[in-house]
């Protein structure tokens, strides 16, 4: 019992179908950041400052879907949310409507630190951001030319092009070549699609930490906040466990996933991997997410109802491991 | 089994010394929209109904913190916020940051009902409130002199207070009577259930004196100030980080579903055990048709009835619990 452990994730619903060579980005991407995280934690960072400096990590590449390379609004912009959570404590910061900030999950973190609210967003978000001297970049820097084409298949379709996939019904096997093309809300989708982003963390001293972020749902409303941000849905920590998840935001919302995971452990006594699986079968109805998992006791666990999830974890007993399909 | 309501006005600091005049102005409040809520239970209008009918009614009035009579941000604007929950389904609605919405609520009900998503905020709530034409006027409508005065105050003072509380104790000029001990004004809720189990509840607040803009507290975060399931319909009001850290409304929830609490033991452990002393209150309605109001600062709005013929009207704590 006891050591560190940690775990991070691109976003749960992968496009059976993805090229090859995007399944090895997305795996390397995971094993550089687990990496830090990794090192960190042997420098005996706490688990918040691993997070944040995971997260920080994940946003910066364009690959998922966070900061950098964030899903667009329907107006073909950046809106970026976040949020963070110290188990030991419950503090808590979350960000909303980010638009220029570099790195959503520091602002979360300065909100929880340095101001005396939990929660700020949009205008007032941005504002702070300036406060405390965050970086800040235009919002071209965040839109990718690969989003801008997802964008316009979206409009196309007119539909909301959730941050994973899922196949079609009967479709079982996954890797398999489908002979139809792989339909997402109404949407025939043949390139790799960005995630949301996030990390749980259990350090030496027992102290777990989660962050997750996320540009959001591709072709938004401007103004759509969804369950990244959400202190007990996308994200929780307590003193028992930390607990990312990722997926259809409203389902996670609804199912308020993270602090689900908690709270069988903390009042029907299950261990970490039985409460994640508790809650991935029972707790989301028809909705499709995964997530990631670590506990007081130094176990990690992840759980996903969706084909696939971009995920990676270790602890301190040497366990390593990067996967992202069952 | 049986109907049952509850609605709120606010928790926190609301001193027992508070001029009669006031107590019985907020008083003679509750009792009529406990009335409007039971008749509309009575007249079988689904809980989700009730709820979004009796907050409503509660955002309107200027004495509460919602609506028109919201506390103030820094900048001496006014930005609502609302949630609304139903227990059957789990489908929810919220809203952050209106300025010119005259009922969030009905906002945040139409964000629940009318789009794929959960919950809009600011300029993109303000938007999809005039495509669903909804009733909104200028922002000026919703800030009363009250307002300005302890938003003043708690500038002042140079601290955020609680959306009610007392003037901060080194400001000596308390002892006038007609200050603002006023200060009690706070988030406004309703849970309701029917005869036949279904539930809802509802939250809606102007949020934290003296907040900074863009700030969003726990009235619109599912699980935090507002949860409905199945078994139980909560809503929570207080120092909103407090509450979302404790995820309050879906805790009662949680307590009695995996430790098999009743409702009211549900309640008194989250106010009692949870959340530190003074930070919170809530409603709540149980799918058997039994209610609880728990509270653990001095003292909260509140009122409610069940089909039995109970029903309460209270500020302070009942000595009887």
């Amino acid at each position: 019992m006891g050591g560190w452990a940690i775990a991070v994730h691109g976003g749960a619903g992968v496009d059976p179908n993805l090229p090859q060579q995007r399944q090895e980005e997305a795996k390397q991407l995971l094993t550089r950041c687990l990496n830090l995280g990794i090192s960190a934690l042997r420098s005996n960072l706490s688990a918040i400052d691993v997070v944040e400096l995971v997260v920080r990590e994940l946003e910066t590449d364009p690959l998922f879907n966070s900061g950098r390379g964030s899903a667009l609004t329907a107006k073909g912009t950046a809106e970026m949310e976040a949020s963070i959570m110290d188990g030991h404590g419950r503090r808590c910061g979350a960000v909303s409507g980010l638009t220029t900030v570099k790195n959503p999950v520091s602002l979360a973190r300065l909100v929880m630190d340095k101001s005396p609210h939990s929660y700020l967003a949009f205008s007032g978000a941005e504002e702070f951001a300036r406060q405390q001297g965050v970086e800040v970049v235009d919002n071209e820097y965040f839109i990718t030319e690969e989003n801008v084409g997802m964008l316009k298949l979206a409009k196309e379709a007119n539909a909301i092009v959730f941050d994973y996939r899922v196949p079609a019904v009967g479709l079982e096997t996954c890797g398999a070549v489908a002979e139809s093309p792989i339909m997402m809300n109404g949407l025939p989708i043949s390139v790799y699609a960005p995630e949301t982003v996030g990390c749980v963390v259990v350090d030496s001293q027992g102290r777990c930490a989660a962050a997750t972020s996320t540009g959001g749902l591709m072709n938004k409303m401007s103004g759509r906040i969804g369950d990244s941000p959400m202190i007990g849905a996308g994200t929780y920590a307590c003193n028992i466990c930390g607990v990312s998840c990722t997926g259809e935001g409203e389902a996670i919302i609804r199912g308020t996933l993270a602090r689900e995971v908690a709270a069988v452990m903390e009042y029907k006594g299950l261990g970490l991997q039985e409460a994640v699986d508790f809650v991935i079968k029972e707790r989301l109805d028809e909705g499709k997410a995964g997530l990631i998992a670590v506990s007081n006791k130094g176990e990690v666990a992840c759980g996903f109802n969706t084909t696939g999830m971009f995920r990676g974890s270790a602890s301190e007993d040497g366990f390593m491991e990067v996967g992202i399909w069952d | 089994m049986g109907w049952a309501i509850a609605l709120q006005g606010g928790a926190g600091d609301i001193p027992r010394t508070l001029p009669a005049e006031r107590r019985e102005t907020r008083e003679a409040a509750l009792r009529h929209f406990l009335a409007i809520g039971v008749d509309a239970l009575k007249a079988k209008k689904s809980p989700l109904d009730v709820v979004e009918l009796v907050v409503r009614e509660l955002e309107n009035n200027p004495h509460f913190n919602a609506g028109r009579g919201s506390v103030l941000t820094s900048e001496g604007t006014v930005e609502m916020e609302a949630s609304i929950m139903d227990g059957n389904t789990k489908r929810c609605g919220a809203v952050s940051g209106l300025t010119t919405v005259v009922n969030p609520i009905s906002l945040a009900r139409l964000v629940m009902e009318k789009t794929p998503h959960i919950y809009l905020a600011f300029d993109g709530a303000e938007k999809f409130a005039r495509e669903q034409g909804v009733e909104t006027v200028d922002s000026s409508h919703f800030i009363t002199p009250q307002n300005i005065e302890r938003l003043q105050q708690a500038i002042e003072a140079n601290a955020v207070q609680l959306d009610y509380t007392q003037p901060i104790q080194k400001d000596v000029k308390k002892e006038t009577p007609n200050t603002d001990s006023d200060s009690q004004i706070g988030t406004v809720g309703c849970v309701a259930v029917d005869n036949d189990g279904n539930l809802a509840a509802a939250t809606s607040t102007g949020g934290f004196v003296n907040k900074m803009v863009g700030r969003i507290g726990d009235t619109p975060i599912i699980g935090a100030g507002t949860y409905a399931n199945n078994l139980v319909a909560v809503s929570a009001t207080g120092k909103g980080e407090a509450i979302i850290r404790g995820t309050v409304a879906r805790d009662v929830a949680a307590l009695m579903e995996f430790k098999g609490l009743s409702l009211k033991e549900a309640a008194a452990y989250v106010v009692e055990e949870s959340v530190p002393r003074g930070n919170v209150g809530l409603v709540a309605v149980s799918a058997k048709g039994e209610v609880t109001m728990a509270l653990n600062t001095t003292g909260m709005y509140r009122a409610c009835a069940t089909e039995d013929g109970y029903s309460e009207i209270a500020i302070w704590p009942s000595v009887q619990n």
